[in-house]
């Protein structure tokens, strides 16, 4: 029997808001895009434009410098700024500002494989790298890096459709809408992988979506669609693998070490784009949402638009936000600048009231109710890390695997003493990184 | 661009909602959860019980109120958690003790083992529990000077004001289920076992009725409150040990029962030991920590100088709870068995090259 995983919480899921919306594309252009340079994990693309070029949709604008995925523009028009501007994951980022010509003169460079079946692994690396797909659930791993770095270990291959943050329909109508690029997209994986089946687990809150893809499949049955339980966090890369395959990854480890491959379904969809039709992405649906929305909605966004712009489209607050985040509310990051721009993560822009965020209010002290313990899903005692990271003491926090924190809030939402655990276990983990660096230079320095 | 400028935003780390459950709507359940025990309470001993349950919970919030206005600490009360300690702490007192002693006992309680010890959280000993040891010690004769259940309301006005109180033909020491005879002897006590269920039988105010302890219990395992790891192993195991082992040649179930019902049980295994600040927080360490207090209370019952030992048990195994969390760490997520192995072979290697 397949295991489910260990603890979770499950926070009012309040997807009723934007569930029914179907996926529409902007009413009007956007005027200008700002495209951050920095859409995935790992470093910062170079832009390889310059104030007054003139690009194409699909043209690639920002090269890979290190680990990542090139960028590409999402509108055609004039190049009108190369600067950092404000950037979702918090200050500022070099960006690429384009002027909307509205003409959307085509000019990528992939090529169209309407019949994939005779592309090899590494040619299907290559157009995946190219078009500059990432992880679209939010974390942003270069999918190719993925592919290449699983193949030969990987026998499973997982699609993520668990959307388990609240809020979020992104993904739930990409299943919904357009299944048949997901499936496209998990078949040329399969393909790349070697593998002969693939799994797309969804929650079971997603009844419509799942009965679609398992009729989109039909007899061939080489993609299994999952019902997994309702409860978060079932689509954290770790817990997915567990609920699937029953293994659990080891620290520190990554999926390919237990032989599996996660990807967003989202992502799938890409690479669907990418080999059959040729496109890289300059594309993405995301959920605008929140209490303090007029017109919750699913939208096809290119890449680069303000998040004022996408308040605009869902017609503005109808109440006063008190949070805007980017992503969902478990692990979205706050935002306090509307001019940031949407980026290939960006599955959501939630603006929520006051009386749904959570309240702002003094720490109590901690009756040890063990709640967190219970909740956590990599079978840590918050209680106890937050014991000692609030003394400082982290090497002791690290005895109790702090780093094995995949910082999914369950603890959090759990306290009833309002403690911030997650934000604690942040300050932990990045000053035992510090430490870690450290010890390595002067260990350096004596073998030197 | 201007009108969104004056948008007031909030800017916190994840997560960004939370759930509705906080301190103080736990406490309130726990209150509820009381509430049937202490009606029983009050049918069976006369409105003194509610009395005396009412004064200790005032006091308990006094105190606690006094001690951190005296001390400039910040003000705990709307958390209840003093009112928790006030109901239990009337619980587990003979009906009979006189009101001074009861508020005695709330001082030690809240500012003693408490607040001394900084506190809400802080504590290494149920409050309530160490209230009550502090009263076995200096009063045992009014800690264990029992009323006989079903008074009757005429007697009941006569309690109140005290003139039924210490003495007279309505108090019978000894000839209670807390008996010595009874915990030692195995001379079953004089009340038939569905009394000893409901609670038709001599005791503390607020232990003797099984029947509404276990639903208080229930209400608080349905409402997420409590787990119920902590009251099954320490109920399991009292179970088992006074089933195998019975007492001057009873029958073993009805052995077992009488154990099960009488005495502080119940209320010791679903509102004492399950309290958050004084119990483990592991899993594993929930059922260790059950199953000892569960030894301890037959070991006490069955050899012990107290004819009860469900207090003793749970005060015992609250010191040992930082240990028993240690024994109790969950397994790493991700980290096989082999693994572990691999790693001992590791160090074993490298301590003896």
């Amino acid at each position: 029997m397949k295991q489910s995983f260990y603890g979770g919480v499950h926070p009012h899921d309040r997807k009723e808001l934007a569930r029914h919306k179907e996926i529409a594309p902007l009413s009007a252009a956007p005027k200008q895009v700002v495209i951050a340079m920095s859409m995935h994990i790992g470093a910062p693309c170079k832009p390889i434009v310059a104030v007054g070029d003139h690009v194409k949709v699909g043209q690639k604008i920002g090269e890979i410098a290190g680990l990542g995925a090139p960028i590409h523009a999402s509108v055609s028009g004039e190049v009108k700024a190369v600067e950092p501007r404000p950037y979702v994951g918090g200050g500022k980022c070099m960006s690429v500002v384009i002027e909307n010509d509205f003409q959307d003169t085509w000019g990528s460079e992939l090529t169209p494989h309407p019949d994939y079946s005779k592309l090899s692994t590494q040619e299907i690396v290559d157009i995946v790298k190219e078009a500059g797909i990432t992880g679209m659930g939010g974390a942003g791993f270069p999918a190719h890096v993925k592919i290449s770095s699983g193949i030969g270990k990987v026998d499973t291959l997982i699609l993520n459709g668990a959307e388990c943050e609240p809020y979020i329909t992104a993904d739930h109508r990409l299943m919904l809408e357009q299944g048949e690029r997901v499936i496209g997209g998990a078949r040329i994986l399969m393909q790349a992988f070697g593998l002969k089946s693939a799994v797309i687990g969804v929650e079971a809150n997603k009844e419509d979506a799942i009965e679609h893809l398992k009729n989109l499949v039909g007899g061939k049955g080489d993609v299994q669609v999952e019902s997994l339980r309702t409860r978060y966090p079932q689509g954290a890369e770790k817990q997915l693998i567990q609920r699937i395959t029953g293994r659990e990854v080891p620290p520190g480890g990554l999926p390919a070490h237990v032989g599996c491959a996660v990807f967003n379904v989202g992502t799938a969809a890409a690479v669907y784009d990418a080999v059959v039709e040729g496109k890289p992405v300059t594309h993405r649906v995301l959920t605008v949402t929140g209490d303090a929305i007029q017109e919750p909605k699913n939208l096809l966004v290119p890449l680069g638009v303000s998040f004022q712009s996408l308040i605009d489209e869902a017609k503005g607050f109808k109440e006063e936000p008190e949070r805007i985040l980017t992503g969902g509310p478990m692990m979205g990051i706050a935002q306090y600048n509307l001019d940031v721009t949407c980026i290939k993560g960006t599955n959501a822009v939630l603006c929520l009231t006051k009386r749904e965020a959570a309240p702002v209010v003094e720490e109590e002290v901690c009756l040890r109710c063990a709640r967190c313990v219970n909740v956590c899903p990599m079978h840590l005692t918050p209680v106890y890390m937050h014991l000692y990271a609030e003394k400082g003491m982290w090497k002791e926090a690290e005895a109790l695997n702090v780093m094995d924190c995949i910082e999914c809030g369950s603890c959090n939402y759990i306290c009833p003493a309002r403690i911030h655990l997650v934000q604690s276990f942040r300050v932990t983990k990045g000053e035992l990184r510090n430490l870690a660096a450290k010890e390595k230079a002067a260990k350096e320095a004596a073998k030197a | 661009m201007n009108e969104e400028k004056k948008l007031n935003l909030t800017v916190a780390s994840s997560p960004h909602v939370a759930s509705p459950i906080d301190t103080q709507s736990l406490m309130r359940d726990v209150l509820i959860a009381l509430v049937p025990a202490l009606v029983m309470g009050v049918v069976f001993f006369g409105p003194r019980a509610l009395v005396a349950t009412l004064i200790s919970v005032v006091a308990c919030e006094f105190f606690e109120w006094a001690y951190r206005k005296l001390m400039h600490k910040s003000m705990a009360n709307k958390d209840l958690s003093a009112a928790v300690t006030g109901v239990l702490l009337a619980f587990v007192c003979a009906p009979t003790l006189p009101y001074w002693m009861l508020i005695i006992g709330d001082f030690f309680a809240i500012v003693v083992v408490k607040q001394l010890f900084g506190g809400l959280g802080q504590n290494f000993m149920n409050p309530a529990l160490g209230g009550r040891a502090f009263l076995m010690l200096c009063y045992p004769v009014a800690m264990t000077t029992w009323v006989v259940p079903g008074i009757g309301a005429d007697k009941w006005a006569g309690l109140l004001s005290g003139e039924v109180t210490m003495a007279g033909a309505d108090i019978v020491t000894g000839a209670t289920p807390l008996s010595a005879d009874y915990m030692h002897g195995g001379l079953l006590p004089d009340v038939s076992l569905l009394d000893a269920f409901v609670g038709n039988v001599g005791g503390c105010i607020g232990e003797v009725s099984a029947l509404m302890l276990l639903l208080g219990g229930l209400y608080l395992i349905w409402r997420g409150v409590i787990r119920a790891r902590i009251p099954l192993a320490y109920i399991a195991t009292v179970a088992v040990l006074t089933f195998l082992f019975p007492m001057g040649g009873n029958d073993r179930l009805t052995w077992m029962a009488y154990q099960l019902f009488t005495g502080g049980l119940f209320l010791g295994a679903f509102f004492m030991a399950t309290d958050y600040v004084t119990s483990p927080v592991t899993k594993k360490g929930e059922i260790i920590f059950g199953i000892g207090c569960g030894l301890l209370t037959v070991f006490i019952r069955y050899f012990g100088g107290y004819p009860e030992g469900v207090s003793y048990s749970i005060l015992i195994m609250n010191c040992c709870v930082w240990l028993i969390d240690k024994v109790g760490k969950p397994n790493r997520y991700g980290v096989t068995k082999e693994m572990k192995a691999a790693a001992k072979a590791a160090k074993k290697a490298g301590k003896e090259g």
